[in-house]
């Protein structure tokens, strides 16, 4: 497993090629649909942002979180549904210049387009596994806009070590596994068929 | 009797934590079987899926953050002490959730269709869903099932024209299967649905995600056609969280009831690996009996 350190290096980035598996060790953020359209608001207002969008993995995720004494921390951290984020992702490149989607079930090709344009990649993290991602956050370093999204949807920022196993699935070359297995599942599909 | 309806809260807090930190046997062995079939690739991703699981069970955390919009399924007989008092069971198993939310701690998962508003406690105008059956017997038994958003988006409901039969209703699930690829965080269980109205047959759908990993359908037309999906879903070759492989489901399950001649409701629900529910008798006292 290949360590990654943040703020992302871009040209490590682009190195990646898809069935390579990395860990994060450093900042990522965790933003879901409604995070991705107050980054994009604020963009667009040219508002200041709250942190450093760019330096660091955008991660899908809505967390499980329980305060003590003032103190956040992570329960629980597996990735949400990817593709719900298909309608940002492009634009979200473009006004951040964000190098790695980390989230699971992949994405399609106006993402994939995206990735090769901007040289990022979208690593997946296996989903469900929440309690194992947890134990890679050392520290809830910032949390935005709580009050507004509730705790799902607002944005953690958490500093992780060797946040991993990520498997790249699609790459800046513009390679996906979910394309190319999809493929090869509907061929499948039809054979199977013909056995009904 | 009177039932106590207030011990029953603070006894589910216990078997909601159980039913999010930890996966029913048949599923954790179902999952441990599937080391052997699947590549390195695969492996790695069942791996996870173990360790989370250990890690849920030692360190008492929820498996998965998605722990799902709050369901329970009562099954309760009119001969039951607390029968009389049915109207209280709601409140009580509201009470639960808001309890466990902020206990165990589970993720605030109710939010508000028209202003996105999130009350906290995962509860709201009519959640915690609460499915009834009325017996004629002295019992009472309750499913809690926490199922997560994910897998639920996958849903599918389809009035099948009539005529293309049982064959039809196969290329429904394996397309299905295959074109819901990894999204729903495979291996996943099936549940699918047959007859009844469009609505009787989601409900059929999701009833029949209860059934253990492995268990067939008793009567034994139905069970081969389980068996026949499961092999035949397994070659379709979507693989652990959909990155290619032999273990895309862990079982298929199917329900039925007679249709209206001119329609055939097909129903599917799907289940992710994290197939989270725990089962309890509850006793006139108000305590309750998990379920192995």
């Amino acid at each position: 497993m290949k360590i990654l350190q943040t703020p992302i290096n871009p040209d490590e980035v682009r190195s990646l090629k898809v069935y390579d598996t990395i860990g994060i060790t450093g900042r990522v953020f965790t933003a879901r649909d409604a995070a991705h359209e107050k980054l994009l608001a604020l963009k667009k207002e040219g508002k200041p942002l709250p942190f450093a969008v760019g330096d660091y993995p955008c991660f899908h995720c809505g967390p499980v979180m329980r305060r003590t004494n003032d103190l956040w921390e992570v329960v629980s951290a597996g990735p949400t549904t990817s593709i719900r984020m298909e309608i940002f992702e492009d634009e979200f490149m473009d006004a951040f210049g964000t190098r790695i989607f980390i989230g699971k079930g992949g994405m399609g090709e106006r993402t994939s387009e995206a990735l090769k344009k901007n040289g990022g990649v979208y690593a997946q993290f296996t989903g469900g596994a929440g309690s194992l991602m947890a134990g890679a956050v050392k520290r809830v370093v910032d949390v935005f806009y709580l009050d507004e999204l509730g705790i799902p949807e607002a944005i953690w920022l958490l500093e992780v070590v060797k946040f991993g196993p990520l498997l790249i699935t699609m790459d800046s070359a513009g390679r996906s596994i979910h394309r190319t297995l999809a493929g090869k599942v509907v061929e499948n599909l039809e054979r199977l068929k013909k056995t009904l | 009797m009177m039932m106590d309806f207030e011990r029953l809260t603070q006894q589910l807090i216990e078997p909601i934590r159980q039913s999010v930190v930890s996966l029913p046997k048949a599923t954790h062995d179902a999952i441990r079987r599937a080391m052997d079939s699947e590549d390195e690739s695969g492996r790695v991703q069942l791996d996870a899926m173990l360790k989370a699981i250990d890690i849920g069970i030692s360190q008492k955390i929820p498996i998965c953050q998605d722990t799902g919009t709050p369901t329970f399924f009562v099954r309760i007989g009119t001969g039951f002490p607390g029968f009389s008092e049915i109207h209280k069971l709601e409140p009580a198993l509201r009470k639960a959730v808001q309890i466990a939310t902020r206990e165990i701690p589970l993720r605030p998962n109710t939010v508000h269709p028209f202003n996105g508003s999130n009350p906290g406690d995962n509860t709201g105008f009519h959640i915690p869903h609460i499915v009834w059956e009325i017996c004629g017997d002295d019992s009472c038994d309750i499913t809690y099932l926490p199922k997560g958003g994910g897998c639920t988006n996958m849903s599918q409901l389809t009035m099948m024209t009539p005529g293309k039969g049982i064959k039809g209703v196969k290329e429904l699930v394996l397309e299905r299967i295959a074109t819901m690829a990894g999204k729903p965080c495979p291996p996943t269980v099936v549940g699918v649905g047959l007859g009844g109205s469009a609505v009787m047959c989601m409900e059929l759908a999701k009833k029949a995600l209860l059934r253990p990993v492995g268990v067939r359908h008793s009567e034994p037309e139905v069970a081969a056609l389980e068996k026949e999906l499961l092999d035949k879903a397994n070659q379709l070759g979507v693989g652990p969280m959909g990155i290619g492989g032999v273990t895309t489901v862990l079982d298929i399950k199917i329900e039925y009831e007679y249709r209206h001649p001119a329609s055939f409701p097909v129903g599917i629900t799907v289940q992710c690996w994290a197939n989270r529910r725990v089962k309890m008798t509850v006793r006139p006292d108000g305590s309750v009996e998990v379920h192995p």
